[in-house]
């Protein structure tokens, strides 16, 4: 009996999700009084992990899989998990978190909790806090198979450090034949990302047109910060359908949203309750948004935002 | 091509969300079920491969009697026939394994399903579906096609797209992007009509065990009211967001 944690990485780089899975799973692994075991596949520096509490690493390397692939990937993590006897395992809720799990769940006919937001609340019967009715709500499920997977969903459990010393092994595995061939992939270069960012700015109707997103995208300068926008905005072809967040469109879970110029229809505040700090900027003190947020500016975001960012540099350069 | 659409029966998403039973089941009352958001997406791709390519397109949902309507519409917006598993839907593997069911037995080429249902947000139902027919797998799909046995796909990726190339049979987890929301179907008056006459076949599960199990349900904790700061004063704003919030 062990935990396995299976920390991701992007052209051998680790982001802060595969720290947060591996500190979770120290946790997990501490309340079984078990052993966690963190897998890599093709990272650079799989000694980080050692520093959020990983004591075994399986470092996997192999060129077959240096891009993701949801079917070879699950395989591998089933061959490490049968290998090291692990009935626990961990992934992120990334893109590719959330493909590879639920295979991963079946070939090891494991019941499967996603969008985990704490640690078990108790491990007889195995108890965990998930997310539901797209943030409206939360579901305490009880998992009732031997083997289990946990999705923990992002920014949840947070990043905690807890250095020990890891054995790090490598392990061989079979890689299977998938049946599904990437042939190009498109990324924009050098943005933050939605998914990534700590910080996103976040602009609606109330910029009134494309041409005033300059000062959303200074502002998320600033801030290190990824833009996205309400669903009407990439609706009327103002933004890319890209940066659409709510509902049906991206999920955002970031330590700070700023909504600019967005009244807050129930479906777009289900895709972004998951964030910690909400700071609504709206001309009506009526918006459904006020109701929602930590923090607020009754005002017209024409005043207050260019306010806003040079303020945000004097802090900046006083705080830097 | 043999389409089979999963459709998930979910309140709608302007609903209220509370909970009965001392907090054990979802309060149904006053809620309007509605299709899946997310499934919508996938079946009007189906109804594009039927129109352009020849398919017939099969809906089935695993619930009890009270998502018969949902069905319905999915007929009255343009499949042929709906399978209901007379099952109670609690747990995403025990589901996606009585749809496995139908699809072994069935015989279907395409299996499309949104990639989640906005109600439990599991996430699992299509990954699992593939699993366990061995059928290729592509998620968060934004854009498909079909050519003979071939299939291009293009998947959602953190930051980008990925073009993917894969064959039949085949499951797809879909979301907006496979088809653009103004190009969603609604169910017109003759559609209406003509889904009365369409086959809704009811079949027994297969009682697969359930894998989890929901113990209660919790709303999140009420929230503060919003702290306004004046629109003249945003250095209030930034002493907040670094003092007491910690964010910035």
């Amino acid at each position: 009996m062990s935990v396995l944690v299976y920390a991701s990485s992007t052209d051998g780089k680790f982001k802060k999700s595969a720290f947060e899975v591996v500190s979770y799973g120290k946790k997990v692994a501490e309340q079984l009084g078990t052993n966690i075991i963190a897998l890599t596949i093709n990272a650079d520096e799989a000694t980080e992990l050692q520093n959020y509490g990983a004591e075994t690493i399986v470092t996997v390397s192999n060129d077959q899989l240096s891009v993701f692939n949801a079917k070879s990937y699950a395989s591998v993590i089933k061959q490490v998990a049968e290998s090291k006897g692990a009935n626990v395992v961990i992934i992120d809720s990334s893109i590719d978190g959330l493909y590879v799990s639920p295979l991963v769940a079946v070939a090891l006919e494991a019941g499967y909790a996603s969008n985990v937001v704490a640690a078990p609340s108790n491990t007889s019967p195995f108890t965990v806090k998930r997310k539901a009715f797209s943030n409206k709500g939360f579901n305490n499920t009880v998992i009732n198979t031997e083997n289990k997977v946990i999705g923990l969903a992002k920014n949840s459990y947070g990043v905690h450090e807890s250095a020990a010393s890891a054995s790090v092994e490598s392990f061989d595995a079979t890689i299977t034949e998938s049946g599904v061939a990437s042939t190009n992939i498109e990324k924009a270069t050098g943005k933050v990302t939605i998914a990534d960012a700590d910080v996103v700015v976040s602009g609606g109707r109330g910029l009134k047109g494309p041409e005033n997103w300059g000062m959303v995208e200074e502002l998320a300068d600033i801030l290190g910060a990824a833009t996205a926008c309400s669903k009407p905005v990439s609706d009327l072809g103002w933004r890319p359908h890209s940066e659409h967040v709510g509902q049906t469109g991206k999920p955002v879970a970031s330590n700070l949203y700023i909504a600019i110029g967005i009244s807050g229809a129930i479906q777009h505040l289900a895709g972004v309750n998951a964030s910690k700090v909400k700071v609504v900027i709206n001309t009506d003190p009526e918006a459904p948004f006020f109701k929602a947020a930590d923090y607020g500016i009754v005002g017209d975001a024409f005043d207050v935002v260019p306010q806003l960012i040079s303020k945000l540099k004097e802090f900046k350069a006083q705080n830097s | 091509m043999k389409i089979l659409v999963c459709i998930s029966h979910v309140p709608d998403t302007t609903s209220k969300i509370n909970f009965t039973e001392n907090d054990t089941k979802f309060d149904t009352n006053g809620v309007q079920f509605v299709i899946n958001p997310y499934d919508e997406f996938v079946l009007t791709r189906a109804m594009w491969f039927k129109e352009k390519q020849g398919a017939s397109v099969t809906v089935v949902n695993v619930g009890n009697a009270t998502t018969e309507p949902t069905l319905r519409k999915a007929l009255a917006i343009g499949a042929d026939d709906a399978i209901r598993v007379n099952a109670d839907a609690t747990d995403g593997f025990s589901v996606a394994k009585e749809i496995a069911a139908v699809v072994n037995s069935g015989g279907y080429d395409l299996v499309l399903a949104g990639k989640e249902s906005s109600d439990y947000n599991g996430q699992m139902v299509p990954g699992m579906i593939a699993g366990l027919t061995d059928f290729n797998f592509v998620n968060g799909c934004v854009g498909m096609e079909i050519d003979g046995t071939n299939a291009t796909a293009t998947r959602e990726i953190d930051g980008g797209s990925e073009t993917v190339s894969t064959s039949l049979p085949l499951v797809v987890g879909g979301q907006k992007g496979i088809v653009e929301e103004s190009d969603l179907r609604i169910p017109n008056m003759r559609g209406i009509m003509m889904a009365r006459k369409k086959p809704l076949n009811v079949i027994e599960p297969a009682n697969s065990e359930n894998t989890t199990s929901s113990q209660s349900f919790e709303k999140p904790a009420p929230k503060g009211a919003v702290k306004l700061v004046d629109a003249d004063n945003v250095d209030e704003l930034i002493n907040l967001l670094h003092n007491e919030a910690k964010v910035i």
